[in-house]
């Protein structure tokens, strides 16, 4: 199978998001960046697929901020080809990247190869203006399914798993080449030691592809604000002794206990 | 704004999903503010029977997809196009939902439309309309301005009250024929959810644990609490994504929706597809080492706290307490 990932790295939403002075971005100086959850995901089905049916896995990401840590580690669990999308990027929302995508995908004009599978994020945090995948299989006329949780190639195709809600899901089947949106794969995301990605940055290379893009945002931010914390949480302090204490006695007085 | 509001229906093995009666709730009041009519679209199999249940809208059309059932977010994203064209709607509401994804972004591409996500709330301002959406796990907000009134909103569920989209007022039904090739994707099969060993929807006290509780042999902690309590334990996406839990477990978006008594969170951030699962529950006690965790916003009591250091004795305490 011919596998493509694509990959984006999104703020890491553990460390403390500012919002900067222009009130419609994140501060960059307090930013760390990951791979999203998602896209984890998207990498490790992508690599199970071809451990289970053979193939070449390519990673393609556009040019971000820490991005190259991700990416040698895309080569340390097992990806064969990695390549960046280099330009002025900065103000790419999804529309345009799918474009971006969809011109590399395509290369000089050729149609993707009938055993493709292009695997992308079901969606991350930051998608504000939506998701790239259905933009891209749209741009590309190939079908997607999103919210994607199995693949099995069976005929030409594959068999997918997509999730609902309440736990029920369904199957669908699709025709190759096509763009899938991953949500969780088929295992855990795989655990590389950082001794392997080191490994990987001497002996491996991104491949740099360079771009370029005049389309405009869709639209503009106008703020960007912090939740305000109106109904919040009655916070309990003190040891984990007294916290205990404190709140059995609350869900004893409720009857909750 | 001169032009109607169309809302996408939801809907699943003949059942209306609450997304669309939030969603008509806020579209009501949005289209008596702007004095322009409110419609609905439902689309697919069985869309007709459903139809009649929508009656807070001006109109609803229908669109049946013979010989596709469960058609794909392309299929229904060119279907709406084609709705938006022939009634001339300004703005397109859709839920953010598992069922919906794609949907939007198809339609925006197709029909030019501004796609704006993760919708929480909608004002109007000025001509126009202002969306607040909710960013980086619910972290961060934005306010995106619809200056026109024109665009997709993507509506994330529990936004809107679903009573408040409900009406005994039988619906204008009016079937609409429209063009659309045969979907390339073909929907196969259900997998109904495996019967687990508990039902967490039935549960008065749930524990939840999230990545905080950070392995495996941990979750047995919370599953000790969770015996003490008389309760059950459940979790958060990623704990079911590393296999530390069943499906069956999973609160929130693609999991389960549950009202318990008390629900203890105990490492967990609160990201919005977690919290559209569990804010009906009655009670809601967070436990987290981030003090601007989300899930402080939706918790009645919150502790600052590390999961690990607090569970042992707290379920020590509970036991004493019991007898």
């Amino acid at each position: 199978m011919n596998l493509f990932v694509l990959l984006k790295t999104v703020p890491d939403t553990v460390e403390e998001l500012t919002v900067a002075a222009d009130n419609k971005s994140l501060d960059a100086e307090w930013l760390r960046f990951k791979l999203s959850d998602a896209d984890e995901h998207a990498l490790e089905q992508a690599l199970l697929l071809k451990e289970k049916h053979g193939g070449k896995v390519t990673v393609v990401a556009m040019d971000a901020p820490e991005l190259d840590e991700s990416l040698f580690m895309a080569f340390a669990k097992g990806a064969d080809r990695v390549v960046k999308l280099a330009g002025e990027l900065a103000a790419v929302q999804s529309l345009s990247a799918a474009r971006l995508f969809a011109g590399f995908l395509e290369g000089e004009g050729q149609p993707l190869p009938n055993d493709a599978l292009v695997l992308v994020r079901s969606q991350a945090i930051d998608d504000l203006e939506g998701e790239i995948g259905p933009y891209l299989a749209d741009l590309l006329g190939l079908p997607y399914v999103g919210v994607v949780t199995g693949i099995v190639p069976e005929g030409g195709g594959v068999t997918v798993t997509k999730e609902f809600a309440g736990g029920l899901r369904g199957e669908f089947s699709c025709p190759m080449p096509a763009v899938l949106g991953i949500q969780s794969a088929e295992k855990p995301p795989r655990y590389v030691p950082i001794a392997k990605v080191r490994a990987a940055m001497k002996s491996s290379t991104l491949e740099t592809v360079d771009v370029s893009t005049d389309a405009p945002a869709r639209f503009p931010i106008d703020r960007l604000y912090k939740p305000e914390s109106a109904g919040r949480a009655e916070m309990i302090d003190g040891s984990p002794e007294e916290v205990a204490d404190r709140l059995v006695d609350l869900l004893a007085n409720q009857s909750l206990i | 704004m001169a032009n109607g509001i169309l809302i996408l229906a939801e809907h699943l093995k003949g059942e209306v999903a609450d997304i669309t009666f939030e969603m008509l709730g806020a579209g009501r009041t949005l289209a008596d503010a702007l004095k322009v009519p409110l419609h609905v679209a439902v689309i697919g199999q069985g869309a007709g029977a459903v139809a009649p249940k929508l009656g807070l809208a001006d109109a609803v059309f229908v669109v049946e997809t013979p010989g596709s059932e469960l058609p794909p977010a392309s299929t229904v994203a060119v279907l709406l196009k084609g709705l938006v064209e022939q009634k001339q709607e300004g703005l397109v509401l859709i839920g953010w939902t598992n069922l919906a994804m794609g949907v939007g972004s198809v339609l925006s591409a197709r029909a030019d439309l501004p796609l704006v996500n993760f919708c929480r709330g909608i004002r109007v301002e000025g001509g126009g309309l202002v969306v607040t959406s909710q960013l980086f796990g619910g972290k961060i907000l934005s306010d995106v301005a619809l200056a026109d009134g024109r665009g997709i909103v993507s509506v994330s569920a529990g936004a809107f009250p679903a009573d408040a989209g409900r009406s005994d007022k039988a619906a204008t039904v009016e079937t609409v024929a429209l063009p659309v090739e045969a979907p390339a994707v073909a929907f196969k099969r259900f997998i109904e959810p495996e019967a687990g060993d508990v039902d967490i929807t039935r549960q008065d006290i749930l524990v939840a644990v999230g990545r905080g509780i950070q392995t495996q042999d941990n979750v047995g902690m919370a599953e000790e609490l969770a015996t003490a309590l008389g309760g059950a334990v459940c979790g958060s996406r990623p704990v079911v994504d590393q296999g530390w839990l069943t499906l069956s477990r999973q609160v929130g978006k693609s999991g389960m929706t549950v009202k318990p008594r008390l629900y203890l969170a105990l490492g967990i951030s609160g990201a919005p597809e977690h919290v559209e699962g569990m804010q009906g529950a009655q009670t809601i006690v967070a436990v987290n080492t981030d003090a601007n965790a989300p899930i402080f916003d939706v918790a009645k009591y919150g502790i600052c706290q590390d999961v690990l250091e607090l569970l042992p004795v707290l379920t020590e305490k509970i036991k004493a307490r019991k007898g």
